[in-house]
């Protein structure tokens, strides 16, 4: 499941600020902020092409692990409510490699360039690979 | 609703009489904000006098003089710290706070674990960030009443709260807090002032080393051992995964520079100190979606809340590697 704020929510707050005049004071600040907007406009897309398939998976995996079905928000619901009681376990392969899998999901969202993310798909391809 | 001069004409006022008598006959010209969110504000200015220009910094908190007497407490102990000029008392009518020196340096914490300018300093930064919290955690807190105390299990149990006010489901959160409670270090033997956000990031850096430790706000009693699970946090390590300490060195030289001044450090509970740490980061970036939604609507805000995946993967890797 994909995290907040939503796209449509940083689409409207980065049209906002591109809109937006500024005062002299702030303009030192603006080349800093103009850089931040451009990288959520990069998230959004990112967003838009990833979380479409990547959320039915992970919907997909949920319903297997928990054996009921529901929205992806009502399956996580449950899913960490299960973990928080111990009825499920991290120490489980199939609960590991769901929230792997889902969290990659989310970093090659958010961050793909993120040190514990190259870190992590380097780990998967193996040593060999760059 | 605070109507305190907010406003920087408000703030140059208030400053032209007191600067005045910090430096006599001294002017304030240069009047800039550097950062700040709701509740703090830090500006930097010139104060000019026939001596010359000497750059200060007016630092506005509401616990602004708790944190200037932990300053004054950490320069005794030898803390390289900036040197607190005046607290702010009401007379001054700037509200909370206090004025301090400027200290020249980088804080950005991708050159510092980058930049060929630190790469000698790199090699002694750990080394001397265990040698400067040794000094740090020796600070009496008797001397800090109003500090609040806690702990391990208390401190988890507000970061517990703070997450389920999102009322956003995050099951590697929901792991690592159940991590965290099974493996509860009990509450320190020698409860220590804590600085509370000791990480790269808050520390100013020269060619020579570490000119000034930053940011006292978050300051509390607890266990010493939270400082140094911060400071391991891979989000302050800024690309240097292997550099556990910061982006910059490595834990032996950390314990060792601890260990000199004769302090004990029970690094067996540096694992869950760190998970700890990043537990609590990605807490703080969950919850900014509120802020975000409600006080400050602006894309940077957005940008760090969506960095709460970066403690999930870190998370994994610490608990189901």
């Amino acid at each position: 499941m994909q995290d907040q704020p939503t796209p449509g929510e940083m689409l409207k707050t980065v049209a906002e600020f591109l809109r937006g005049t500024w005062s002299e004071e702030a303009q030192a600040h603006i080349a800093y902020q103009v850089r931040v907007a451009a990288n959520v406009l990069d998230l959004v897309a990112r967003e838009l092409a990833i979380a479409p398939p990547e959320n039915s998976l992970e919907a997909g995996r949920l319903r297997a692990i928990l054996g009921r079905d529901g929205s992806l928000a009502e399956l996580n619901a449950a899913f960490a409510e299960a973990l928080d009681r111990g009825t499920l376990s991290i120490l489980s392969p199939e609960v590991r490699d769901h929230l792997w899998a889902t969290t990659l999901a989310k970093l090659s969202i958010d961050q793909p360039t993120y040190s514990g993310y190259r870190a992590a798909l380097a780990d998967r391809d193996g040593p060999a690979n760059p | 609703m605070n109507t305190l001069m907010n406003d920087e004409v408000g703030i140059a006022g208030g400053l032209r009489k007191l600067v005045a008598t910090i430096v006599p006959g001294a002017a304030v010209e240069g009047l800039q904000r550097l950062s700040g969110g709701a509740t703090q504000e830090t500006w930097r200015f010139e104060a000019v006098s026939a001596a010359g220009s000497t750059p200060m910094i007016l630092r506005r908190a509401p616990s602004g003089d708790i944190e200037a007497r932990l300053i004054s407490a950490a320069r005794d102990r030898d803390v390289p710290v900036p040197h607190v000029r005046h607290v702010l008392t009401p007379s001054d009518g700037l509200g909370s706070g206090f004025i301090m020196d400027f200290v020249e340096g980088e804080t950005l914490g991708g050159r510092i674990v980058k930049s060929n300018t630190f790469a000698v300093a790199r090699e002694t930064l750990s080394r001397r960030c265990g040698e400067i919290l040794a000094k740090v955690h020796s600070i009496d807190p008797a001397q800090f009443p109003a500090l609040r105390s806690s702990a391990p299990s208390e401190l988890l149990q507000y970061w517990e709260d703070q997450y389920r006010s999102t009322h956003w489901p995050r099951p590697v959160f929901v792991c690592a807090f159940r991590w965290l409670r099974q493996t509860c270090p009990p509450p320190p033997a020698r409860p220590c002032v804590v600085h509370g956000d000791f990480r790269n990031g808050n520390l100013i850096i020269g060619p020579d080393g570490i000119r000034a430790v930053l940011d006292w706000e978050l300051a509390h009693i607890g266990d010493p051992m939270e400082d140094i699970g911060w400071l391991c946090v891979n989000s302050w390590r800024f690309g240097r995964m292997d550099k556990v300490v910061g982006g910059f060195g490595d834990l032996a030289d950390l314990i060792a520079g601890y260990q000199a001044g004769g302090a004990s450090i029970r690094i067996e509970s540096c694992k869950w100190w760190e998970v700890f740490g990043t537990l609590r980061w990605g807490v703080m970036c969950a919850t900014m979606t509120r802020v975000f939604r409600t006080t400050d609507p602006t894309v940077e805000r957005a940008a760090i809340a969506r960095r709460a995946s970066e403690t999930e993967i870190d998370l994994l890797r610490l608990l189901a590697a």
